[in-house]
This record gives C-alpha cells, structure tokens and sequence, in this order.
C-alpha cells in the first residue's frame, strides 16, 4: 500500500533559514505518529509542509500520493490541521464555524451535528459565539472541525495543550481510532507518555532533520520495524545497523541521490563529513 | 469559484452584522472625516458646497483602507493566509467574496455620507443616478484594489503603513473620476458625466479581473 | 569551503567602462552646450535650456518604468521565468524613482517662470508625480523579506497593479485639464516654433547621453543585485550545515 506521507531529503525555507534541512520519513496509512524533538527542531514546520502551506525547496514530498512539490494546493482540502492558533471565527458561533468549515472543503454537512454532539457543543453551547467560550471550548470547537470536515490525512500541533480532561479522553479516543477508520494522524506533544500510549510509532526530529532517537533502547525496536517496512529510503531514520549512532549516518549517499542542487549540496556534504 | 465567492462574502458580511465594526467605528471615522473637512475649509457654506464631491470621495478612500484591514483583521489574527489557504476555498473565490464584502459595507457608508455631505456641506442633491452608477462602480474598483494590496500586507508587521502607500496612489484615478462625475450630477448637469463614468467602470472591470488572477499567487506569498 | 558554481560577475568589465565614459561625457556636453552654445529662445529666453535636460530625464523615468513593467510581466510568465527579470525590474525601479524625482524637480523649475506657480496640474507632471509615489510604493513592496522567488513574484505583481494604472491616471488627467484648458508641456503648438539647429542637436544628444547614463547605471545596479543573491544562496549551503549541526549536538 502506498504511504500517506513520504517525504525525502526536503528542504523548507523561511528567507535564509532553513526550517527543514533535508527530512526524510515515511508514514503508512491508519498509522499515528508521533513526531518530537525538542524546540525549534522543524515540527511545526514538517506539519506545515505536509499541509501545503510551506513550500519544499528541494527534495521530494509526497502526501495521499500527490506531488507536493509540483502541486501544495490540492491536498489543503484533503488534510486537517490542528495549529497553536485556532483558524475559528470569534464572532460566528461554534455551529456557524463548523458549516464555514465544512462546505468550504465540500464535505458533507451532515457531519455537523454528530460532532458538536462528540464534542460536547449539543444544545444551547452550540449557538455560543466562539470568542466567548472558553480556551479549552475553542480547542474543542477546533476538533469538532477537524471531524467534521473528515479528511484522510490528520496534523496535529500540541493537540492536548489546552484540553481539559474530558477533552483529552476524547482525543486519545479519536486517536486510537484512526486505524479503524484509515486516518493518519501526525501529532506533536510534549507529554510524552499519553503520546506514547496512543501512538504507533515515534519519529524525532533535531535541527530540521529526522534523526536517530537520542536513548537508543526501545526506540530502536521501533525504528527498526519502521526501517523494515520502508526499504525504499536510504535516509537516517532507517539505520538498523547502528541505533547508537546519532549522527547523520546515510547522509552523504541521500544527498547525491536526491535531485538537489550540486552547488550548496556539495558544500553541505563536506561540511557534515567533517562533522561526522 | 462564485460559490466560494458567496460563501466568504457571507462570513465577512455575518461577522460585521454581528460584531458591527463598519458601524461603529468606521462610520464615525467618515464623519469626523467630513468634520475636519468642514473645519479646514468652512465655515463659508459656498466653498464647501463646491467641494463636496471631492471631500465625499476623499472621505471614501480612507473609509476604504480602514474596511480592508479590517477584513483581513478579522481572519485568525497572524495566521490570516493560513487560514485562508488551509480552508481549501479557491483563492480567486476567496478575492471575490472579500472585495464584494467590502464593497458592500462601503455602498452602506456612501450612503451616510451622502446625507452627511448634504447636510454639513450644503451640497444639492441632484441627478441622483448618476451619483449611485458613480458609487457602484467607484466603490467596485476601490474594493478590488484594496482587497488585492490588504492580503500582501496582512501578515506584516508594517501592514498599517504599507497598505496606504501601495493603495492610494493606485486609485487616484478613481478619486478623480469619482469626483468629475459627481461635480456633474450636482451642478444639473449629469449628461457631463458619461465620460467619467467610463473611466469608473473599465478602472472597476480591469482591477476585478486582475485580482481574480493575482489573488492566489499573493496570497501564497509570505 | 568550496567555490561557487556561478563564475563572479566581472566588476570592471571594459564595455561598462566605456559605456560610462561615453555617459559622462554626454552629458557634459549636453550641459556645456545647453548652457553656453544654443541661442536663448524667442518667447522662453535662457529658461529653455532646460529643455535640453528636463524631457531627457522624463524619458528615461518613463522607460524605466516601462522596462520594469515589461520584466515584471517576463517573470510571471511561466515560460519566461528567470531570476534575472525579476533583478531588471528592481534595478531599474531604482534607477527610474531617481529619475523621476529629478524630472518633477526640473518640471517645477520650469513651470515657475513660465506659468507663475511651482506647480502646475499639467497631465505629464502630475502623471510622472503619480509615477514617483507608485515607484515608491513598489520599492517598498521590494524590500518586505521573504524567499527570492516569493519576493520575486509578489514584487512582479504588485508592479503590474501599479504600472497598469500609469495610462488610465494620464488619459484621466489629460482630460481633467483639457475641460480646463489650461498650458501643458506637450503642447505641440508651442513646440513647433523653436526646436531648430543646435538646439534640436542639442536635445538629441541630451535624450540620448542620459539613456546612456540610465544603462549604465542599471548595469552596475543590475550587477549588485546579482552580487547579493549569490550571497544568498551561498548562504544557504551553510544554513544548512548549522541547522544539521543543531541536530546533532543535541
């Protein structure tokens, strides 16, 4: 089965900087991933890239099969993204946001009333202007159009960040069902426990790049039936050989097979070399 | 498109029904923008009367600029285009729904200042047609314009200033036109006005279609 | 660190040299002759020596206007694409806001003998004073950061919104004026009588000397643009490094 997400050695600017500087990952479809890493490793920023709104500058990136790098527009409708900042209405109330959500991505509107209900927005909070709920309300409110709007493909920044405890049980419900019902999600989080419960795999991020976990034990395992299901990538995320080694391990080889630019790949090849 | 167009203008128009900005504060805007005219100028009723057209359309230039930021204000704050872009509406929907928003409200206030400018001014009301196919068209281009520059400027920290710059020189000729045509129609002699009027609608047809295109590709930008 | 791959544009390139040569000279000798050579107008006096500098100056505003519309229009077309259009509109934007400060400030020198004010609302002036304030508007759209082809495209657009407005302000004004009736710089009436001689030769080579100088001077402007993308991209190979070296220190 083709992967929901797959991207290689992709760079992603902001200006001069590079927020991600040659990732490489591949995500199955139904799979919950967990991506961490510490700040300003590029989490936002691969959540932003599969989302098509950050452009790849080099390298390959492929989401629910279609060609990012040719074509980031088609798969914002085909995605849902959960970002720190609510893309709600503050004046339009929960159910009116929800159906400005809904048919703006041409899903059926008959998905509304079944997830205000899931999320606790039935009766009369339904007609409560989003701007005067409260922050735990609004990250549900989100959720709820996250549901509704029923996309294949799931990016969630901190989604338990500003969830009371009931929200977060359904959250970890919804999660939990993503297999059954083919969704992938792709989430961030910094409580690493409840994400690891529910997640199938963990992918760590460092300097804008996918890298070997820093404490090898259990991780390795995991990595290493990741690395077994995607024989294709020659990239660091899949090193079996070696789980200890933090380094760059593959990245030479990825760096002359991938079509990047001679020019600085070259510089770049040299300059992690003599890292290495 | 047009059906994104509607459903975008409908958000906006739904959100200052309830919010009522454009009434409350860029209303009052206008008005004291007439005031402070009438305080330059006045108080001699002949002078203003003679210049209310222009004092009208001035008055609607800058009540434009204050309704396009306001109509990015009111999408997610900083995330505005990602919003947008993330709702999977086609851009040059998104353009039309927001300039028609605009436009909308503005028509709204041309109207209170109509009265203001024959109020305070002492303008004559006449060849009352020739007036509304001047707003409608003028206030067609103004919002197209401005709908354009507001989403460059959006996401920016210089937006308050930026916007003005980029979009007053722009419609100049609008101001002008606008202006011609209602010197016109309130000296009697509508007939005047034709050639104005024009000038309004091919300015309105060009940058309507123009930010149907360049809509999208700016709003990736950034 | 390893070299670039681009070859480093030539700062002293002998063409360029001569190019400037000739300008200069050009343009002294337009001023030379202007000044002290050309007979004094029948109707204007000495103030139409002005003539042999202020149209040059508005010409050159207004090629350099259409030179970065015309580059602004190459790069969004998909086939034309190429960083270097988008380098041309900006340089010459820069190149032709100078231009037309300069044609404004000659114009009103002008216009204050001839016609007792400062200022005239004459179409052309205050067409290439509508031109002045969009040029200003599109460099200030030029420098809000972003990725070169982002910069590139939104910078592209924004100057054909503007530049298109150019002949729809002129025809505008021209027609306020004529209801007016009121002097204008083209008017051909009072142009027929007294180019003649050493004074058309004389504005010939002031049309010509300062184009001259416009090339000129958007070559070297052209050529520090070059310089700074080239920083840029250079730049980003070692980004990349630090950024990879993030990652692995921690």
């Amino acid at each position: 089965m083709a992967p929901a997400v797959r991207l290689h050695e992709a760079v992603a600017l902001a200006g001069r900087f590079p927020l991600l500087a040659g990732a490489s990952l591949e995500v199955s479809q139904g799979e919950v991933v967990h991506l961490r890493g510490p700040n300003g490793a590029g989490k936002t920023s691969l959540l932003k890239v599969l989302a098509g709104l950050l452009a790849v500058h080099s390298g390959e990136a492929t989401v629910l099969g279609r060609d990012l790098v040719a074509d980031r527009r088609w798969v914002r409708r085909e995605v849902g993204m959960l970002g720190h900042q609510s893309f709600l209405y503050e004046e339009l109330t929960v159910e009116e946001n929800l159906r400005f959500a809904v048919r703006a991505a041409r899903s059926s509107e008959a998905a509304i009333h079944p997830a205000l209900e899931q999320f606790g927005f039935g009766g009369r909070l339904a007609s409560m202007p989003v701007g005067r709920c409260s922050a735990g309300q609004q990250r549900r409110a989100s959720l709820a159009v996250l549901v509704s709007r029923g996309t294949r493909l799931w990016l969630l920044d901190e989604p338990h960040a500003g969830l009371d405890q009931q929200g977060r049980d359904l959250l970890d419900e919804l999660l939990a069902g993503s297999k059954a019902a083919s969704r992938t999600v792709i989430f961030t989080s910094h409580e690493h426990e409840r994400a690891e419960a529910i997640a199938d795999r963990v992918i760590h991020l460092a300097g804008g790049r996918v890298v070997e976990p820093p404490e090898p034990s259990a991780q390795a395992a995991l990595q290493g039936s990741a690395a077994r299901a995607s024989p294709t990538s020659p990239t660091s995320s899949g090193a079996p050989a070696n789980p200890t080694s933090p380094t760059s391990s593959g990245a030479p080889a990825s760096l002359a097979s991938a079509g990047s630019p001679a020019g600085p790949a070259t510089a770049v090849t040299e300059a992690s070399a003599h890292v290495a | 498109m047009l059906r994104d167009a509607v459903l975008v203008a409908g958000k906006d128009l739904r959100i200052e029904l309830r919010s009522r900005i454009g009434l409350n504060q860029v209303g009052p805007f206008a008005i004291a923008v007439l005031l402070l005219f009438g305080l330059a100028l006045g108080p001699d009723r002949a002078v203003l009367a003679a210049a209310s057209a222009g004092l009208f359309w001035v008055a609607v230039l800058l009540s434009t600029l204050l309704a396009v930021q306001r109509s990015y204000a009111i999408e997610s704050a900083d995330a505005a285009r990602d919003g947008l872009r993330l709702s999977g509406l086609d851009p040059a929907g998104i353009f039309l729904g927001k300039a028609g928003a605009v436009a909308a409200q503005l028509l709204v206030l041309e109207a209170g200042l109509t009265a203001g400018v024959a109020l305070l001014y002492g303008a004559h009301l006449s060849g009352g047609l020739v007036l509304i196919a001047a707003c409608a068209a003028g206030t067609l281009g103004l919002a197209a314009v401005g709908t354009l520059y507001g989403v460059v400027a959006s996401g920016l920290r210089t937006r308050e200033t930026l916007l003005p710059l980029l979009f007053l020189p722009v419609v100049a000729p609008v101001l002008l036109a606008a202006t011609k045509a209602w010197n016109a129609a309130l000296a009697g002699t509508p007939g005047r006005a034709g050639g104005w009027l024009d000038v309004l609608v091919v300015f309105a047809v060009l940058y309507v279609a123009i930010g149907t295109v360049a809509f999208g590709p700016l709003l990736e930008d950034g | 660190m390893s070299t670039p791959r681009f070859a480093l544009p030539q700062g002293r390139s002998r063409a360029l040299g001569v190019l400037g040569a000739a300008a200069l000279v050009g343009v002294a000798a337009t001023v030379w002759l202007g000044l002290f050579v050309t007979p004094p107008d029948q109707f204007m006096g000495n103030l139409v020596r002005l003539l042999y500098i202020h149209p040059p100056m508005a010409w050159v505003a207004f090629l350099a206007y259409g030179i970065a519309s015309l580059a602004s229009l190459l790069y969004l077309w998909p086939r034309t694409r190429a960083e270097h259009f988008d380098r041309l509109a900006g340089a010459s934007a820069e190149v032709g806001v100078v231009f037309t400060g300069l044609t404004l400030v000659s114009g009103s020198i002008w216009g204050r003998p001839t016609w007792g004010a400062w200022w005239v609302w004459d179409p052309l002036l205050t067409t290439t004073a509508l031109l002045f304030v969009l040029y200003l508007g599109y460099l200030a759209l030029r420098r809000v950061p972003g990725e070169f082809h982002v910069r590139a495209r939104r910078s592209a657009i924004g100057a054909l919104i503007a530049f298109i407005d150019v002949p729809i302000v002129y025809f505008s004004v021209e027609w306020w004026r004529s209801l007016h009736q009121a002097p204008t710089v083209l008017d051909p009436t009072t142009h027929k009588t007294y180019v003649h001689g050493s004074m058309a030769w004389t504005l010939l080579l002031g049309f010509v000397s300062f184009t001259l100088v416009y090339i000129w001077l958007m070559a070297h402007r052209y050529r520090l643009g070059k310089l700074e993308d080239l920083e840029d991209t250079e730049g980003l190979g070692a980004a990349l490094a630090e950024r990879r070296a993030e990652g692995e220190a921690a």
